[in-house]
């Protein structure tokens, strides 16, 4: 039941990227090819997924007062070792993604599942966490990608940088209809105010 | 000097930060819905951008050459950002307890702006002197405070438009700032890189 919630609130419910807007950078940057979004998505999955579980794991060493710091440092290992990875096995991609692929670091979805859940939660559900928001930021981010790519042979403005904000905007439309739709169907009252986000951007509901 | 004021030239306007390169956009949606929350969120910022592009600038020419351990740069580089916030947190609350009960709020999520560890790699990657990273890093800061600022006042105004129901909330903003995106690019061409 738990895990079920987990999974719909990082596909659909409590999207990273469409309803949270949290690592909107890579989102915007990285999405002017499939090639790049993938990549870029497939090391922000490695690193979250690690980075929850691990934090899951050393939960009742770390003190209150120097959690963020940890936290950051664990984060910083795990993108440091991506970051090695991808540039051994995949240099082209390395050089395409550039200063994105260390930017992992700052993307505020990382440390925001470590801050609002894998702190507090056992290890299988923070891994789940991990995955399900992954997932859902690597959808977003790959359909972005391919929304772009496929528009910019027609529209040239898809593939520059006022087109990532339209896109992503319109794609937030979509949802947001989407959602409204649902709404009807669906009796029980979703909105789901347990947890406390590291940083607000867009609306809470 | 030509060269450096260039630099700032094209750090702040040409390839703006936040609308061409997309460095820091979480404080430009989460921190633009009133302009005197923008204004705190720019004056942190640009504070924090300079102190840490000198700060990365020192450690990699003194620390992370000479050791050979550049690949620990992402590592090293974002425990000196935390160190300028909290130095500049304790700075100001020292200096001015009026100041910091306005910036107070804004200083840690500078750690995970993606504009500062941003300004520090792109310096590392061009290979910028001490001159040219202080510069780049003022640039970037004024970049950024100038759209924040610009889009908070945009968006105090859309609170007032009648928006259709799916585009309304970030939807809306985002569009608006690709509206602006679009503007700054105009500027593309008036100088090199």
């Amino acid at each position: 039941m738990r895990l079920a919630t987990v999974w719909l609130d990082g596909l659909w419910d409590r999207n990273p990227g469409l309803i949270q807007l949290l690592g909107l950078c890579p989102l915007l940057a990285v999405s002017n090819t499939v090639d790049n979004a993938i990549g870029l998505g497939f090391a922000t999955l490695f690193v979250l997924v690690i980075s929850n579980a691990s934090i899951s794991l050393i939960r009742h060493l770390v003190d209150e007062a120097i959690r963020l710091p940890a936290f950051v440092l664990v984060i910083a290992t795990l993108t440091t070792s991506a970051e090695l990875l991808i540039q051994a096995f995949d240099y082209p991609l390395y050089q395409s993604l550039g200063i994105f692929l260390p930017l992992i670091v700052t993307n505020c979805l990382i440390l925001g599942r470590a801050e609002a859940l894998a702190r507090r939660e056992p290890l299988l559900v923070s891994t789940m966490d991990g995955l399900a928001q992954g997932l859902g930021f690597f959808l977003v981010l790959v359909s972005l990608g391919a929304i772009r790519e496929w528009a910019s042979d027609t529209i040239i403005l898809a593939a520059l940088p006022p087109g990532a904000f339209i896109a992503l905007g319109m794609l937030i439309a979509l949802h947001q209809a989407i959602q409204k739709i649902l709404k009807r169907f669906r009796s029980k009252p979703q909105p789901n105010t347990q947890y406390r986000r590291v940083r607000t951007t867009g609306d809470i509901p | 000097m030509t060269d450096l004021l260039l630099l700032i030239v094209s750090a702040a306007l040409v390839n703006n930060f936040v609308l061409v390169q997309f460095l820091g956009l979480c404080p430009f949606m989460g921190v633009s819905s009133r302009i005197d929350s923008a204004l705190g969120m720019s004056i942190a910022t640009t504070f924090v951008l300079t102190l840490s592009s000198v700060a990365a600038y020192l450690l990699q020419s003194l620390l992370l050459i000479p050791l050979d351990v550049m690949w620990l740069r992402t590592l090293a580089f974002i425990v000196a950002i935390a160190v300028a916030v909290q130095f500049t947190e304790l700075a100001v609350k020292k200096a001015s307890p009026l100041l910091h009960s306005v910036l107070g709020i804004y200083l840690p999520l500078i750690t995970t702006n993606c504009a500062v560890l941003g300004v520090a790699l792109l310096n590392t990657n061009r290979a910028h002197t001490l001159a040219e990273s202080v510069f780049y890093g003022i640039g970037a800061a004024s970049g950024f405070s100038l759209v924040l600022i610009l889009f908070a006042g945009v968006r105090e105004r859309l609170q007032l438009a009648d928006i259709p129901e799916p585009f309304r909330g970030a939807s809306v903003a985002l569009i608006t700032a690709g509206f602006m995106a679009l503007a700054f690019m105009g500027f593309s061409g008036m100088t090199r890189s």
